[in-house]
């Protein structure tokens, strides 16, 4: 069987805990009284320590454990919440984190500074020593007892079975059981669900008498409870005295007392309210009973406690939800991929058979196929809101670094991208982000300055569109200078004097490696690395990055990203003797090249196409075929963002399920390819990177135009 | 990887070395057989437009996308027709920190062999006509030299060469 | 026949980990992530204890516990809560509803096991 080690899901688990934590208390600056972020904050902490002393971080729980009481001051409202105290939560949730991943890399320093701190806001007890109670004397001889018990007539309905209580006491040693049915009632008035019968047990063990009362533990404060131990020196005259006293109480006793229960009155002289709750032998006290005597006579008092009425604010997420390792998912996909290689090769026979029978199997397995195939890759989807939740703990920290007040709003967490993807897009964000706020926002006096309002805004938002998710980060700081970046460039060689360049190729420049405008270098950004690498993994997800900016009024960053990295539908063309599959959602229309417009349009860099003027681009020039061309071209008009371009290929071949493998790193620098994959004759097809070519074919058709 | 793996990469106890030996131009190379994965009858072959000649082109290996590299373009030797004895060596190396499954081109495949410790040579500086850093060391079989490639560093020089072309 | 013990927790830890002791004894378990989950959990199965925690999001143990009193199925199964030495006062509460018993965290799968047998009979 295959059981995840619960120490890994548990440290998963508290991920989201101390996520959960770091969003309440984020939150909470904003609205300190908000009663049902408190207790999300306190039932994270909770859990974290519950947990985390169960499956071996003790360092963790005992760390937790003063988070927590602080918090639970807080819910319980003798301590106020303020700034100060969620800030040590938040570094507090910091050190969480590091203990959890990596005890032994965990500052010990620290996390005693931060509890310093705790203690100071919060007057929080002092680290608990548990004191281990030395173990009794062992009692090796065998002592007799006589319990006499009676349960709380509902006891059953609670789950109790006091049959099992009587196997329990038999368990101990030789037990005498005999029931006190005094306190049945008459046949007409009595309630079968409840227990009218009390024991009398006489008991004879090795075990002390704790052991007698641990078997009564979840019922003790409801029941009345005697155990007597029975005088030593009298103990055989005595216990047979007892014997004979309660011998006469059988099953025929019971049925006696059911028709006469006056006549029982001797041996029921006990009268069930009458028994004191403490017996009445000399036992060792037990800590367990005091805890919990006084907390039951509180308990009228606070059963109306505030967190009765906040239990119903609080969001229930009954979400139902499967934990499933992700290389395990990877192999789903991997599975599902090559099944759709198999099924587009069974197409391919079907297409050449005359068998209709086959021919129908074929179009059931495609149906199946296809459907097994969205609904796998449904499950890789997740929303963007786990990943941009994140950013909202690098805005905090920054606005405070930085001396900048920041209000960060977010758009469209629900929309769905791959999982593979969110993952790898957190870096790049991040590093966005942060260049947004360090160098896009201005500084207070610079925002009073422009006439605009202390706070900086940074906008993250989320949508798709078409087959893309389009991520933007935009920022309303004093926009990019076109000045500076050129000077820059033009200082860096990255660009010719005087060139002249468009916006976007000049804002494209910011993305080349050791370009660097930042004027002073903070420790955060400007060090010249990471806008490089941004680029690169975003283009590693066959994405793309736009950057649009206004002088005085703020920068947007967009990203590009396909909704997934594993299957899509494709065009398959042939341009030569090779195939090429083009992204289906790209794809506009195919149209035929005529002969005529063919010969027109060479030395050319654009065609008509039915009015519209679009630039194309022929592949076979491009790829260098070698074989004659078909004589009948097509174009396929394929669009990226705004933008058009039309490609020249021999063949429209159709519809292909894509599985989309990535290029190795050996080709993984062809800009024109962004994958490939396998067809159905078991034969390699490349992939096209649709906004490259589009991005190259708008080139090429300028520089035409300058050159005329 | 498995530790069976990890045993073969390299050495054996006795410091004999197990190499798969192949043909190239008349000339006979070896590979470590850690390396090697499988070899395969030529299969179809796609074309990759503007990839670098040496490798320029991809197969299908079991449901995997991998590219095919043809160590003639690499060492300077003439391209052939390929012929009923062409075999690809699947092998998988590090590359750039990447377990990378590559194809290669031979003209025939030998063997798997052990060549003795006392047999492996540093690498003669002279008579050589291709780059050292490509050698791991020379054995010897009986009177034939057997050239045992150091395969890793082929393709990561071809990495390193694109690197710099994007710098400069 | 085995018998089925459902645990409710918002800890797939603490799930885990109950569900491993418990399988390994020879139990049915089944698992519910919160209280509403629970309720309804335990309307659609036949169980012969309930392993709840009080800390819940959405609807707690104590109400769960409640609830689970008011089916005229679960009247007499067993109840047991998951509780630590700060919940008193909501054990309380919890017994007031209709527990049969608790355990407290931190605890060791054999403490889980005699609380099983305890409320379950051998």
């Amino acid at each position: 069987m295959n059981v995840a080690d619960p120490k890994e899901i548990f440290q998963q688990e508290a991920q989201d805990l101390l996520v959960q934590l770091e969003n309440a208390l984020l939150d909470l600056e904003h609205t300190p009284h908000d009663s049902a972020l408190v207790d999300t904050a306190f039932r994270a902490l909770h859990t974290i320590k519950g947990s985390g002393s169960m499956f071996g971080f003790e360092a963790v729980a005992a760390f937790t454990h003063h988070v927590e009481t602080a918090f639970d001051k807080v819910r319980q409202g003798t301590v106020q919440l303020n700034r100060e105290l969620i800030m040590i939560g938040l570094r507090a949730r910091d050190h969480m984190r590091q203990l959890i991943e990596d005890p032994d890399a965990a500052d010990i320093a620290d996390g005693e500074a931060i509890l310093a701190a705790l203690s100071r806001v919060v007057a929080v007890d002092q680290p608990q020593v548990t004191v281990v109670s030395p173990p009794l004397a062992p009692v090796v001889s065998t002592v007799t007892w006589r319990v006499r018990m009676r349960f709380p007539r509902d006891v059953m309905a609670t789950g109790t079975n006091p049959l099992l209580l009587l196997d329990e006491l038999r368990d101990l040693g030789e037990a005498h059981v005999t029931a006190l049915t005094d306190d049945i009632p008459l046949l007409e008035e009595l309630d079968p669900t409840a227990c009218h019968i009390g024991w009398e047990i006489v008991l004879s063990t090795s075990q002390p008498a704790t052991a007698i009362e641990d078997v009564f533990l979840f019922v003790r404060d409801d029941m009345s409870l005697d155990i007597e131990r029975v005088d030593d020196s009298a103990s055989v005259g005595g216990l047979s005295d007892i014997l004979a006293s309660l011998g006469e109480v059988g099953a025929e006793a019971v049925l006696t007392a059911l028709a006469d229960k006056a006549e029982q009155e001797p041996v029921g002289e006990f009268p069930a309210d009458a028994i004191p709750a403490q017996p009445e032998m000399n036992m060792p006290a037990q800590p367990e009973k005091a805890a919990i005597v006084p907390a039951k006579a509180s308990a009228p008092a606070t059963a109306d406690a505030p967190h009765q009425k906040r239990e119903g604010s609080a969001k229930a997420s009954a979400n139902s939800s499967v934990r499933v390792p992700a290389e395990r998912l990877n192999e789903l996909m991997d599975r599902v991929g090559e099944l759709v290689i198999a099924q587009s090769r069974l197409r391919q026979i079907a297409a050449n058979s005359n068998d209709q029978q086959v021919k129908s199997v074929a179009e059931e397995v495609e149906r199946l196929v296809l459907e097994l195939r969205d609904t796998t890759m449904g499950i890789r989807m997740v929303p963007i809101g786990s990943l941009f939740g994140r950013f909202r703990r690098v805005v905090h920290d920054l606005s405070q670094d930085l001396g900048k007040q920041v209000e960060l709003t977010m758009e469209g967490e629900e929309t769905e991208l791959d999982k593979t993807v969110i993952e790898q897009l957190n870096d790049p964000l991040v590093h966005l982000i942060r260049n947004a706020i360090d160098h896009g926002l201005e500084d207070p006096t610079g925002r009073a300055a422009a006439g605009k309002s202390q706070m900086g805004r940074i906008d993250l938002s989320a949508r798709h569109a078409g087959t893309e998710v389009l991520i933007s980060i935009k920022d309303d700081g004093r926009g990019l200078s076109r000045e500076r970046i050129r000077a820059r460039a033009e200082e860096r060689g990255l660009l010719a004097p005087g060139a002249v360049v468009s916006d976007s190729e000049l804002f494209q420049i910011l993305f080349q490696p050791g370009f660097s405008t930042a004027a002073q270098v903070t420790s955060l950004s400007g060090r010249g690395v990471g806008m490089d690498v941004v680029k690169r993994t975003i283009e590693g997800l066959r994405g793309t990055i736009d950057l649009s900016s206004v002088a005085g009024q703020g920068s947007e960053v967009t990203l590009r990203l396909p909704l997934t990295l594993a299957i899509i539908d494709g065009l398959l063309v042939r341009v030569g003797h090779g195939s090429y599959v083009l992204p289906l959602g790209a794809v506009e229309e195919c149209v035929e090249l005529s002969e005529e417009e063919d010969a027109r349009s060479r030395g050319r860099s654009f065609l008509n196409i039915r009015g519209e003027l679009v630039p194309f681009l022929r592949l076979r020039e491009l790829f260098g075929a070698k074989t004659p061309p078909d004589r009948f071209q097509k174009i396929v008009v394929v669009s990226s963002g705004d933008l058009k371009v039309g490609l020249v290929v021999d063949q429209v071949i159709g519809d292909h399920q894509t599985v989309i493998k990535s290029l190795s790193k050996l080709h993984a620098d062809i800009e024109m390819f962004s994958g490939a994959t396998i067809l159905g004759n078991g034969g390699v097809a490349l992939i096209l990177d649709i906004a490259h070519l589009v991005a190259f074919g708008q080139a090429k058709e300028e520089q035409l135009r300058i050159a005329q | 990887m498995s530790v069976q793996d990890r045993k073969l990469a390299g050495q054996t106890d006795s410091g004999a070395l197990e190499v798969l030996t192949l043909g190239l131009d008349g000339h006979i190379f070896a590979l470590e057989a850690a390396h090697v994965r499988e070899i395969l009858d030529l299969v179809p072959v796609t074309e990759v437009p503007t990839a670098n000649p040496f490798v320029a082109g991809l197969i299908n290996v079991r449901g995997k996308v991998v590219p095919l590299a043809d160590l003639r373009t690499k060492f300077g030797m003439e391209r052939r027709p390929t012929t009923i004895d062409t075999r690809i060596i699947v092998i998988e190396i590090p590359l750039d920190g990447d377990q990378t499954t590559i194809g290669l081109l031979a003209d025939k495949v030998y063997e798997v062999t052990e060549i003795k410790a006392a047999a492996i040579e540093e690498t003669p500086r002279i008579g050589m006509t291709w780059r050292q850093e490509f050698i791991r060391c020379i054995g010897k079989r009986g009177d034939d030299f057997i050239v045992v490639l150091d395969i890793a560093t082929v393709f990561s020089s071809v990495l390193r060469h694109k690197s710099e072309e994007r710098a400069a | 026949m085995a018998k089925t013990i459902l645990t409710v927790d918002d800890s797939a830890s603490m799930r885990q980990m109950i569900k491993l002791t418990l399988s390994g004894a020879g139990y049915n378990v089944i698992e519910a992530g919160d209280g509403t989950q629970g309720l309804s959990t335990a309307r659609g199965n036949a169980v012969d204890m309930v392993l709840t925690d009080l800390n819940m999001p959405g609807m707690d143990g104590v109400q769960l516990i409640r609830e689970l009193r008011k089916l005229s199925t679960y009247t007499g199964v067993p109840i047991v809560l998951l509780t630590t030495e700060s919940d008193a006062e909501r054990k309380q509460q919890a017994k007031a509803a209709g527990a049969t018993g608790w355990i407290t965290k931190p605890f060791q799968p054999e403490q889980l096991l005699s609380v099983t047998r305890k409320v379950l009979g051998q």
